[in-house]
C-alpha cells in the first residue's frame, strides 16, 4: 500500500515535471522572445542587452531552471497584453472557474446519482430507456453547440436568463447546466451499471430475504458498494470540467482561467498560456493522484495486495 | 410431429430485427453511408464554393423561412457563404481528421504496445510508464500550448489527436499481446526459426486486429467532436476553412439574428456522432464483447 502510493506521488512528480518541461520548451524555441518585446526600430545592441538582462543569452537547461524556480514561486512573468503579473490575472480569474465548477458538480451529483440508481433498480422501466436515450444523447452534443442552443432557448427566445458575463446569480445557470451536462451522461452510465452489478449480488439477496425495506436495501446495502467505481469518476469528471470550463467560459464569456488562457492564445500572450497551462496541469495532476490514493483506501483488493 | 416440425420447435426464436445483432443498426449505418459520400463527392455536390462567398447573399435564412433563396436551402452566413457547400466540405474535414488521426495514433499506440508486451521485462515498464505520464497530462491544454506556438492547422489537431489517443491502444495491445505470447503457435513459431520480427507481425499482429479495429470505430465519433471542439476555440483548423466547429464559431455572435449558422453544424455533428457511437458499439459487440466496459 504504502509503496503503491510513493509510486503514485514519484509518477506524479514526473508528470508535472514533463508538463514544466513542455510548457518551457514549446514556448522558447517557437521564436525569439526579444522581437516580440523590442519595438522595431531597436539596434543590434539594444536586442543584445535585453536578452542578457532576461538570462536568454544563457544555455537552455540554465534558462529552465530559472524558468522553473520562479513558477514554483509563483512568478511566471509579466502579461504581455494586460502589463501585469501573470500570476495575479490568474488569483483574479480563478474564483469564477470554481464557481461555476460547483455549480456544475452540484448538478451532475444531484441528477446523475438518483436518476442512475433508479434506473437500474427499474430496470427496463419507461425512466430507464428515457435516461439511456439521454445518455447516449448526451456523449454526442458537442458542449459549445449545446451552450448556444441554450442560448438561443432561453436567453433568444423566452428571455428568461443572462447568457453572457458573470453577475447576478442567474448568470451562472446556463453555463453551469452546459459544463455539467457531460459529465450527467457518464456517471449516470456508470451508476447504473455498477448498481446492477450490486443489485445481483449475494448479500443484497440476503438483506432482500432477511426483510428488509427496500429502500434500506437499495440505499444502504446496494449503493454503499456500488459507490467504489463511481468514486474513480470523480477523476474522469474533474478532467471533464477542466476541459469544458475552457470551451463553456468561451461560449458564456465567463471570465475565468479557460477564457483567460483563450484570449491570450490570441493575443499571443505567452507568460499567461504558460501560467495557466503549468497550474490547471498541476492541479489535473493532483487530482487525479488523490483520487487513486482514496480508491486504494477504499478499495480493500489494492490495499492489501500492494 | 414431423422431423421438420421439431427441428422448426427446436430452432432459436427469431428475434426483432433491432435485437438481432447480426446486422448492424441501418438507419446509423445509412447516415454513415451518406456523410463519406458527402465527403468524398463535395466538390461535384456542393452548390457553392465552401469559402468563398457573395456579400450581397448574406444571412439568407434556410428554406421555409420568410427571405430564403432557393438556390440556398440551407441559407448563407455572414460572408454569403452557402451553409450546405460549407457543411459538405466539412464532413471532409471531419472524416479526414478521424481518418489520418486514428490510423496514425492506432499504428502508434499498437506499435509500443506490442513491442511492450513482447519484449516484456524493463522495456515494458518503460513504456507503460510513459503511458501512465501520457495519460495525466491534459489534453485540450496541450492543445492550446500547441496553437499559440505554431499556427493552428491540421497538423496541430492530428498530433493532439495522437497525443490523447494513443495510450488506450498501448495498453489495449499490450494486454493482448501477453495473452497471445502464451499460446502454442507462438512457441512452434520459434522452433520453426521465425525471428522476433517475423514472429510479431506474421502471427501475433493479425490475431490482434480486430481488438485495435473495434477501439478505432468507438474512436471516431470522440475524434470529430474533439476536432470541432479545438477549431471553435480557435486551435483547431483554422478558417476559412469549413470544419464544421470553425462554423459553429462563425455563428457564434449572430444567435440573435441568424440561428441557422451555428445551429446546423450543431445538428451534423450530434447527428454523425450519434451515428457512429451506435455503430461502434455493435462493432464491438459483434468482434470483441470483452471489450464492454459500462
Amino acid at each position: 500500500m504504502q509503496r503503491y502510493i510513493l509510486g503514485r506521488i514519484v509518477q506524479s512528480i514526473v508528470s508535472v515535471f514533463v508538463v514544466s518541461v513542455v510548457v518551457f520548451a514549446l514556448v522558447r524555441f517557437s521564436g525569439d522572445p526579444i522581437q516580440i518585446m523590442m519595438p522595431a526600430e531597436a539596434t543590434q545592441k539594444d536586442v543584445e542587452l535585453m536578452r542578457a538582462a532576461l538570462g536568454l543569452d544563457r544555455p537552455w537547461a540554465v534558462q529552465y531552471w530559472r524558468f522553473l524556480t520562479h513558477a514554483v514561486q509563483g512568478d511566471f512573468g509579466r502579461s504581455v497584453r494586460f502589463r501585469r503579473p501573470a500570476m495575479d490575472l490568474i488569483a483574479e480569474r480563478y474564483a469564477a472557474t470554481l464557481e461555476l465548477g460547483g455549480l456544475a458538480v452540484l448538478i451532475v451529483i444531484a441528477v446523475a446519482l438518483p436518476v442512475g440508481v433508479y434506473s437500474a433498480v427499474r430496470r427496463g422501466s419507461g425512466l430507464d430507456y428515457a435516461a439511456r436515450a439521454f445518455a447516449a444523447l448526451g456523449q454526442a452534443v458537442p458542449p459549445f453547440w449545446l451552450g448556444l442552443v441554450l442560448v438561443l432557448i432561453f436567453g433568444v427566445l423566452l428571455h428568461l436568463l443572462p447568457t453572457s458575463g458573470r453577475g447576478t446569480p442567474l448568470h451562472v445557470l446556463l453555463p453551469g447546466i452546459t459544463l455539467g451536462w457531460f459529465a450527467v451522461a457518464g456517471l449516470m452510465r456508470l451508476t447504473r451499471s455498477a448498481m446492477l452489478d450490486v443489485l445481483g449480488s449475494e448479500y443484497v439477496k440476503l438483506a432482500r430475504i432477511k426483510g428488509l425495506p427496500e429502500r434500506q436495501v437499495i440505499w444502504k446495502h446496494a449503493f454503499k458498494n456500488a459507490a467504489l467505481p463511481v468514486v474513480t469518476f470523480a477523476a474522469l469528471l474533474f478532467v471533464a470540467l477542466l476541459n469544458g470550463s475552457i470551451i463553456v467560459e468561451t461560449v458564456f464569456g465567463w471570465p475565468g482561467l479557460g477564457l483567460l488562457v483563450i484570449e491570450a492564445v490570441d493575443s499571443r500572450d505567452y507568460p499567461i498560456v504558460q501560467a495557466v497551462v503549468l497550474c490547471l496541469s498541476t492541479m489535473y495532476i493532483g487530482v487525479n493522484l488523490l483520487v487513486d490514493i482514496l480508491y486504494a483506501y477504499l478499495n480493500p483488493k489494492i490495499r492489501y495486495s500492494r | 410431429m414431423s422431423p421438420a416440425e421439431a427441428a422448426a420447435a427446436t430452432e432459436t426464436p427469431v428475434l426483432p430485427r433491432a435485437l438481432d445483432r447480426r446486422w448492424p443498426p441501418s438507419v446509423p449505418l445509412v447516415i454513415v453511408a451518406l456523410l463519406v459520400l458527402c465527403g468524398v463527392l463535395a466538390p461535384l455536390l456542393a452548390p457553392h464554393s465552401p469559402v468563398e462567398g457573395s456579400l450581397g447573399e448574406r444571412l439568407i435564412p434556410p428554406l421555409g423561412m420568410e427571405g430564403s433563396k432557393a438556390s440556398h436551402p440551407l441559407g448563407t452566413d455572414r460572408l454569403g457563404r452557402d451553409t450546405l457547400s460549407r457543411l459538405l466540405y466539412g464532413a471532409r474535414i471531419s472524416l479526414s481528421v478521424s481518418v489520418v488521426g486514428i490510423a496514425l495514433t492506432g499504428a502508434l499506440g499498437s506499435l509500443i504496445g506490442l513491442i511492450a508486451g513482447f519484449f516484456g521485462g524493463w522495456v515494458d515498464t518503460l513504456l507503460m510508464r510513459i503511458v501512465d505520464i501520457s495519460l495525466s497530462l491534459p489534453g485540450i491544454l496541450i492543445a492550446v500550448l500547441l496553437s499559440v506556438v505554431f499556427e493552428p492547422s491540421f497538423t496541430n489537431v492530428i498530433i493532439v489527436v495522437v497525443f490523447l489517443l494513443w495510450p488506450s491502444y498501448a495498453r489495449l495491445v499490450r494486454g493482448e499481446t501477453l495473452g497471445l505470447k502464451q499460446h502454442e503457435f507462438v512457441a512452434l513459431a520459434r522452433v520453426a526459426g521465425c525471428s522476433d520480427l517475423t514472429i510479431m507481425f506474421r502471427h501475433i499482429v493479425p490475431n490482434l486486429l480486430p481488438s485495435i479495429l473495434v477501439l478505432a470505430t468507438l474512436h471516431v465519433g470522440y475524434v470529430i467532436v474533439l476536432e470541432a471542439a479545438l477549431s471553435f476555440l480557435g486551435v483547431g483548423i483554422p478558417p476559412p476553412t469549413p470544419s464544421w466547429g470553425v462554423m459553429v464559431a462563425d455563428g457564434r455572435g449572430l444567435i440573435e439574428q441568424a440561428w441557422w449558422v451555428s445551429i446546423l453544424p450543431g445538428i451534423a455533428i450530434l447527428v454523425t456522432v450519434l451515428s457512429l457511437n451506435i455503430l461502434g458499439d455493435w462493432v464491438r459487440d459483434r468482434l470483441d464483447p470483452k471489450l464492454r466496459q459500462v
